[in-house]
């Protein structure tokens, strides 16, 4: 084989695929109404996705899944960003399906894989809390052994669709000698179960962030998803991945956000002239093009390596943070090239910038992956 | 999709590696920044081209390896990790050979290509002139037919090769009345020809790279034309895209990038590493995530190149990210140095062998060659992206 960045045919395919259908049936009127509603997603365009494979695109066939890669993932999640698609897609996909994957047991593969590919339960993750950290230390939530059970009780923040979720992955602390990771289990737990409340949070990306509250909730001991106390390598392993897929979308959306600036550049007139034809506005957009592909580059280099099963917390960490920060300078001059128009609501932009301010920040901001890339360096 | 090299890449690229690794342990030179442009070694060079790494890509039947533009990037790409001297080759191999292979005579081929192969071509490029910078078209040199000769009467300037250059690339005018795109030659000739004469330039840094050129009245044979007459300025655009394909738009002044993290690593202050200072670290990482993002861009031209197209919007926006990334990396050294970054290498107190200040200095050049930051983004904008002249 020889390096080569272009997609297969049937990547070609899904993508094309994907921008039709996502076209269809996702005007922006549609986004904004599905933004407003109270579950955050239109459970027969999830029935529609599901049908279509998108669920259990990534799980193998064995499962009910479509035995694809997470190459073709990356290709869906773009799309997907493009199209400011709202609801559980990523959760379930991404941060539940996944880590069940990876580290479920044959039992629990069999109970929870076939019910994500048809799209029949939503799946979350539940690990931030209020101390709103990605690393090990930053867990508190208590999973206390009694008898055969578990008994969970804490506060788990910013965790994605946990108000529509079925089950959510819960990262919680089992070991209160240790305060890194040793002693961090993943339990697989009914979202319906007693003691469990659950508040939407109002946030930039209208996206159904919740805060979890768990309250002596009771989890039986065959629920844990992989080793009791080592379970933070699973929850490492999935934040790269949602890191990775996060950037997916991102792309999407600052690709979008080019598109959509280059046609206004091209047709916004003032003194007699399209606004493209203006130097400045030219470098604008010839800079926002360069952090677009940097973006993309970085990002399905990082999506190729999870793919083949590489180690990449480095390439993870380069895609993200580059990202984390292109994103910004892009919606910048997104903004600054519309001028008056995109800062109205009604205009489409929006959705764009309040999308690429949450991805910034989530699963590890810019700072967070300098810090990964400086150890890598043996700083 | 895939980003991994082949196990014969890998190899080649261990190749390269214990090649320079072996030169450095003779103690045959010194890595230094700008080792592309200003290191004149024609015995490395000699040495380089026994190799059969000069020519890379060319075909066999020409004297090449006919290899990838991958696998000449990844030996670029070595050659800039060691900060190795290879300003006599590299202009030739990068460009001037190409335009023979694809524009020159067969008489051309069989008398230039050798040579070049040989590392014996150490070629400077004539292109700007003092009122001829961005604006190239408006070239005022110009190339009189005169028999079997042209004779050239001009000015130029920037011209690289210092004093090793012995021949020279030049662009002249040869029909001045045809629109100023259209009536522009490329020729290659001896730079010991009668009416050339050479002026070095002193740059900022203090070194010397490049010459002032005056022609007057060169007999130029005319076998010397290279390519189509008066079509020169397309077959430069052509050229260009090549000039500004390389990783040397990156990675220019990496043995400073290397040099800034021992620094870091070793250097203590209140009894601390400073790459223990979260400030230095995130800027030192920083620049390592803008110098992958950029080999990325560097990798994803080879591969176009590879296709057989011209890398004309890849690298443009390659070679201003590339070169910004240069400057950036020479400005964090400075920062990070503080008043010793200002110490030139003679200095005994001078860290990193005094590669900040250098590079500092000469990256204000990077953006300027082979076409401005401002030039590129307008081709990127117009070719690319589509936007309106007007």
């Amino acid at each position: 084989m020889v390096m080569d960045l272009a997609f297969s045919e049937e990547q070609e395919m899904l993508k094309t695929m994907a921008r039709d259908f996502l076209t269809d049936k996702l005007p922006k009127e549609v986004v904004k109404e599905i933004e407003e509603s109270e579950p955050g997603y239109l459970p027969e365009l999830w029935r529609e996705m599901a049908e279509l494979g998108w669920v259990g695109l990534v799980l193998p066939e064995q499962y009910g899944g479509g035995g694809m890669g997470f190459l073709d993932l990356a290709v869906l999640l773009e799309e997907i960003g493009r199209a400011c698609l709202p609801g559980p897609y990523f959760s379930t996909v991404v941060l539940g399906g996944l880590p069940i994957l990876d580290a479920g047991s044959e039992e629990q593969k069999q109970t929870y894989l076939p019910e994500i590919a048809s799209g029949e339960t939503i799946f979350t993750l539940a690990l931030t809390e209020p101390n709103a950290r990605y690393d090990a230390a930053a867990i508190e939530v208590k999973a206390t052994a009694e008898g055969d059970t578990y008994i969970l009780s804490g506060t788990k923040l910013f965790v994605p669709d946990a108000h529509i979720a079925d089950y959510m992955l819960v990262v919680a602390r089992t070991d209160e000698k240790s305060e890194d990771e040793d002693g961090i289990t993943v339990f697989i737990v009914n979202a319906k179960s007693p003691g469990i409340s659950c508040t939407v949070l109002k946030t930039i990306a209208n996206d159904k962030l919740c805060e979890v509250v768990f309250n002596q909730v009771s989890v039986p001991g065959g629920n844990i998803l992989g080793q009791l106390n080592q379970g933070w390598s699973e929850v490492q392993k999935t934040v790269q991945r949602a890191a990775a897929a996060k950037c997916c979308e991102i792309v999407g959306c600052i690709q979008q956000a080019l598109d959509m600036t280059i046609d206004y550049a091209k047709e916004r007139k003032q003194f007699d002239r399209p606004i493209g034809s203006f130097q400045i506005i030219q470098h604008y957009c010839a800079d926002m093009a360069t952090d677009v592909d940097g973006a993309r580059l970085s990002t399905y280099q990082a999506a190729w390596m999870i793919s083949e099963g590489l180690p990449c917390a480095q390439e993870v960490a380069v895609a993200k943070a580059w990202i984390s920060e292109a994103s910004q300078r892009i919606m910048a001059l997104a903004h600054q090239i519309h001028g008056a128009i995109g800062y109205s609501i009604d205009h489409d932009l929006q959705y764009y910038t309040r999308r690429a301010k949450a991805a910034e920040v989530t699963f590890g901001d810019a700072s967070f992956y300098r810090e990964v890339v400086a150890q890598g360096m043996g700083l | 999709m895939d980003f991994k090299f082949s196990e014969e890449q890998q190899k080649f690229r261990q190749e390269v590696r214990d090649f320079l690794e072996e030169e450095l342990k003779q103690g045959l030179w010194q890595p230094s920044c700008d080792a592309w442009i200003m290191g004149f070694d024609p015995k490395f060079t000699k040495r380089v081209a026994q190799k059969g790494w000069i020519g890379l890509t060319w075909p066999k039947e020409h004297g090449g390896q006919g290899r990838s533009y991958v696998d000449r990037l990844i030996l670029t790409e070595e050659m800039l990790r060691y900060g190795a001297p290879a300003g006599c080759h590299w202009f030739a191999d990068r460009q001037v050979g190409g335009a023979i292979l694809l524009y020159g005579t067969d008489e051309q081929k069989e008398e230039l290509l050798p040579m070049i192969l040989r590392g014996e071509a150490r070629v400077g490029l004539g292109m700007s002139e003092p009122e001829a910078g961005s604006d190239l078209a408006s070239l005022k040199t110009r190339a009189v037919e005169d028999g079997d000769y042209y004779i050239i009467d001009g000015q130029k300037v920037w011209t690289s090769g210092a004093d090793h250059m012995n021949w020279i690339y030049l662009v002249a005018r040869t029909d001045p009345d045809a629109p100023k795109h259209r009536g522009i030659s490329e020729f290659l000739f001896e730079a010991g020809l009668p009416g050339v004469t050479v002026n070095p330039i002193v740059d900022i840094t203090g070194r010397i790279h490049f010459n002032e050129i005056f022609l007057d009245g060169v007999r130029v044979p005319k076998k010397c034309l290279i390519g189509e007459k008066n079509r020169g300025f397309y077959q430069i655009l052509h050229q260009l895209d090549y000039e500004r394909s390389g990783m040397e738009r990156l990675m220019g002044n990496y043995p400073l990038f290397e040099a800034l993290i021992q620094y870091a690593k070793e250097t203590k202050r209140d009894g601390k590493p400073l790459s223990e200072d979260p400030l230095v670290r995130s800027k030192l990482a920083q620049l390592k995530i803008e110098l992958e993002v950029g080999r990325l861009h560097m990798y994803r031209i080879a591969l176009v190149m590879d296709e057989g197209r011209a890398p004309n919007w890849e690298s443009a926006m390659a070679k201003v990210y590339g070169t910004d990334f240069e400057q950036r990396l020479a400005n964090t050294a400075m920062e990070i140095a503080g008043l010793y970054g200002q110490l030139s290498p003679e200095s005994r107190w001078a860290p990193m062998l005094g590669m900040a200040r250098e590079s500092y200095l000469s990256s204000k050049g990077y953006s300027l060659q082979a076409g401005t930051s401002e030039i590129l983004k307008n081709i990127l904008a117009l070719r690319k992206l589509g936007l309106p002249t007007q």
